[in-house]
């Protein structure tokens, strides 16, 4: 009867997640171009992601980069947001509203923006910088080593999902604790420190590690990115040249597993990639949770 | 078909959708033969066929009024047309079985894997039996739209590579006419250069720099014949002395131009390519490679720009490559799960080879017809420059990009050791190439 249940949404997972996650993996062991049908190729697809693919160190480091560094930024950026905004006395509400307003964007149209407001010769921004006397500012999107911090400022730009719940869950905390602790002679970081931060651990959790699989599946902002610096405001055209403009500096591992599998025909070696991914994802979200229960017993379990 | 780069849908797709789409296409491959072809052509065609292509906009209306033509001469047919379709959704409709009876797609690199799996199906028998001419397609266009001895698709319309020069830049200068070799091509860059007080470059003669526009290693491969592939599907460039000579030529100029920053930050502020700001457009460059439809953007968006065109400049050794130029465009063929591949068949044969519809074609789009009587045609209406493409396209030195079983890949591999070459960060241009034949050939191995 408990089976009889549960079998619409077994159904679903059987199909949607059991069959192709086996099936990739399997794949992962054939030489298949979307067209042909698949044939076994032994371990081919695993030794050239361990040490052919000359694009698959990059992409990784690349990858990795965004979760150490665009990650925790985000989390801090609208924490410090949410905090300030719990201060606000007049005005929270259109403040709010004016800080969340960017997230509504479609991914896309911000990167774009993005992009443009960013443009070394004709965007605002270094525009500004010139005339506070930086004579010569950065060339963002089209630098290699300023690619990657202009996608976090676009991070940190559409910050607003994780704001409104960092927001609601600070207003959550409950005052006589805070009183209680600077009854106790806690100063502001201490009360930070041991009222704040507790309370709001489990969903600081949550957005960790919703941020930690974002990033590891970091695809729309760079793609479209490189493409409009490029001044090719569009994604995927014709050969796959576009992705990770300039240098490589925004390749990332999903963008990669895309040219493999789409440009150029490898299935089952994106399969490859893919499992590997889903592994490492499986892997960092247990040591995350595993880490975060040792930590605070009572909050997360 | 300006098409290949903005007229299609962008495809933004996340690492969990590819690796969805990786599992689901699980149902696809299947060995279907395609659909048997009757003895001799029916004297009438009847019913609905599916008809998929990448066009929006503008460009899909000229589409429309084409196949609104077709289904007036055969009114029992009604074509069901799906515009601003991507290729690789197409792709995975048609191999998953999906009854798309004619498809229409930009990738000639895709012309291999969709040959070679019966994707799209041999149109030989239909070809044989209706006594098509297949002389009447020009011999390069003829060889991207086969594979392995196996005709699947048919050519409709074509792009084609060029020099654009504006001419009162280079009137400015001293110069009456473009240049016709590499070296000539460099000085006339270096002459055309302008710089502003603080160094920076105001405008530019040549941007020698790959990535920028249309500024590609495929553009630029026949100003030294240089090749890609050998005939077994490996890397022939290391082995092909015209990369070695081109990329050496860019380097030089990129010196003379004042260094790869300099013009890394006059790239940096480029303005879109298919809007009215593009470069060539406003003046910042003098010369550029462009495809044959910058003349319809042209008239389009700064009608009043002085401009003329010109064949690719050629190395010095290379002088009789000299008119020819790169060639791609789009292709078109009956999708194996058609239902009704002779009412198919008729369309594409009406698209690609009925001379008024080429032309009603070419002069909606500015692509370059691919039906010889179409090319020859009086009804062309196309501005004066476009002349020059309809040359080239006629030369017996035009080329294209091999298909190969990893698609454009070997393209992008070079392009990956390109980027650091222009950069100054290799030294040794010989070893480049010889890495980049290895990268290529152990992608080559790995698709089997």
């Amino acid at each position: 009867m408990a089976l009889a249940f549960l079998a619409p949404s077994l159904l679903g997972m059987l199909v949607f997640f059991v069959y192709p996650l086996v099936m990739t993996v399997f794949y992962s062991f054939t030489a298949f171009s979307l067209s042909k049908p698949p044939h076994v190729n032994g371990l081919a697809n695993w030794r050239y992601l361990f040490g052919g693919d000359p694009l698959i160190g990059k992409a990784t480091l690349n990858t990795l980069w965004f979760v150490l560094i665009l990650v925790p930024a985000r989390m801090v950026g609208a924490l410090f947001i949410a905090w300030v905004l719990t201060r606000a006395r007049r005005s929270a509400g259109a403040l709010r509203t004016v800080y969340y307003l960017p997230a509504l964007i479609p991914p896309v149209a911000s990167t774009i923006a993005f992009v443009f407001v960013l443009n070394p010769a004709t965007g605002p921004v270094n525009v500004m910088l010139r005339n506070l006397g930086i004579s010569n500012p950065p060339g963002w999107f089209t630098s290699e080593p300023w690619a990657k911090p202009s996608l976090t400022f676009l991070g940190l730009w559409v910050l607003g999902d994780l704001m409104v719940i960092f927001l609601a869950s600070l207003l959550d905390v409950p005052t006589e604790q805070y009183e209680a602790a600077e009854l106790d002679g806690a100063n502001g970081g201490q009360r930070f420190w041991y009222v704040t931060i507790p309370n709001i651990e489990p969903v600081l959790l949550f957005a960790l590690i919703t941020g930690v699989i974002f990033a590891l599946q970091y695809f729309t902002e760079p793609a479209v990115a490189s493409a409009t610096a490029q001044g090719k405001a569009t994604v995927g055209a014709g050969t796959s040249g576009l992705l990770g403009w300039p240098g490589s500096s925004t390749l990332t591992y999903g963008q990669l597993l895309y040219q493999r599998a789409f440009h150029s025909n490898l299935m089952g070696y994106a399969s490859a990639m893919a499992v590997v991914l889903f592994a490492v994802t499986a892997v960092v979200i247990a040591v995350l949770l595993r880490r975060f229960r040792a930590f605070s017993p009572e909050v997360a379990s | 078909m300006t098409t290949r780069t903005i007229r299609r849908r962008a495809v933004v797709v996340t690492a969990v959708a590819a690796v969805a789409a990786l599992g689901l296409t699980a149902c696809s491959g299947g060995g279907s033969t395609g659909p048997s072809v009757a003895a001799s052509a029916p004297p009438t065609v009847s019913g609905t066929i599916q008809f998929w292509h990448f066009f929006t906009d503008r460009e899909a209306t000229v589409i429309q009024g084409v196949v609104d033509d077709f289904m007036a001469a055969n009114p029992g047919v009604k074509v069901d047309v799906q515009s601003g379709q991507d290729d690789e959704k197409m792709r995975q409709a048609i191999s998953a079985g999906q009854p798309v009876d004619v498809g229409l797609s930009y990738s000639t690199d895709q012309v291999g894997p969709l040959c070679s799996s019966g994707d799209f199906v041999d149109l030989t028998t239909y070809i044989q039996r209706d006594g098509v001419d297949l002389n009447q397609i020009p011999d390069t266009v003829r060889g991207y739209t086969e594979f392995g001895g196996k005709r699947c698709t048919m050519p409709a319309l074509a792009d084609v590579y060029g020099l654009y020069f504006n001419k009162k830049m280079l009137a400015d200068a001293g110069y009456a006419n473009p240049p016709k070799t590499l070296d000539e091509l460099a000085d006339m860059a270096v002459k055309l250069t302008s710089y502003n007080a603080d160094g920076s470059i105001k405008t530019l003669g040549l941007m020698p720099l790959l990535g920028y526009y249309e500024n590609s290693e495929a553009h630029w491969a026949p100003s030294t014949g240089a090749e890609w592939l050998n005939a077994d599907g490996t890397s022939a460039i290391s082995s092909s002395p015209g990369w070695a000579e081109f990329l050496t030529w860019q380097k030089g100029l990129i010196e003379r131009l004042g260094g790869f920053d300099k013009l890394s930050a006059f790239q940096a502020a480029l303005g879109q390519e298919f809007s009215e700001q593009n470069d060539f457009q406003t003046g910042r460059v003098a010369m550029n490679i462009d495809g044959e439809y910058r003349t319809a953007f042209i008239a389009d968006q700064t009608p009043n720009l002085d401009y003329g065109t010109a064949p690719l400049p050629v190395g010095k050794a290379h002088t009789d490559l000299y008119g020819g130029g790169y060639v791609t465009g789009n292709i078109i063929g009956i999708g194996k799960g058609s239902k009704n591949p002779e009412a198919a068949w008729a369309l594409i044969k009406y698209l690609t080879t009925n001379t008024d519809a080429q032309v009603k074609l070419t002069n909606g789009l500015k692509n370059v017809p691919t039906w010889k009587p179409a090319i020859d045609s009086p009804n062309l209406q196309l501005p004066a420059q476009f002349t020059t493409f309809l040359d080239i396209f006629d030369n017996k030195n035009l080329v294209t990009t091999p298909p190969s079983t990893i698609g454009a890949d070997y393209q992008t591999i070079l392009g990956t050791h390109t980027q650091d070459w222009q950069a100054g960060k290799v030294d040794d241009v010989n070893a480049m190439l010889k890495q980049v034949d290895d990268e290529i050939n152990a992608a080559v191995k790995l698709a089997g």
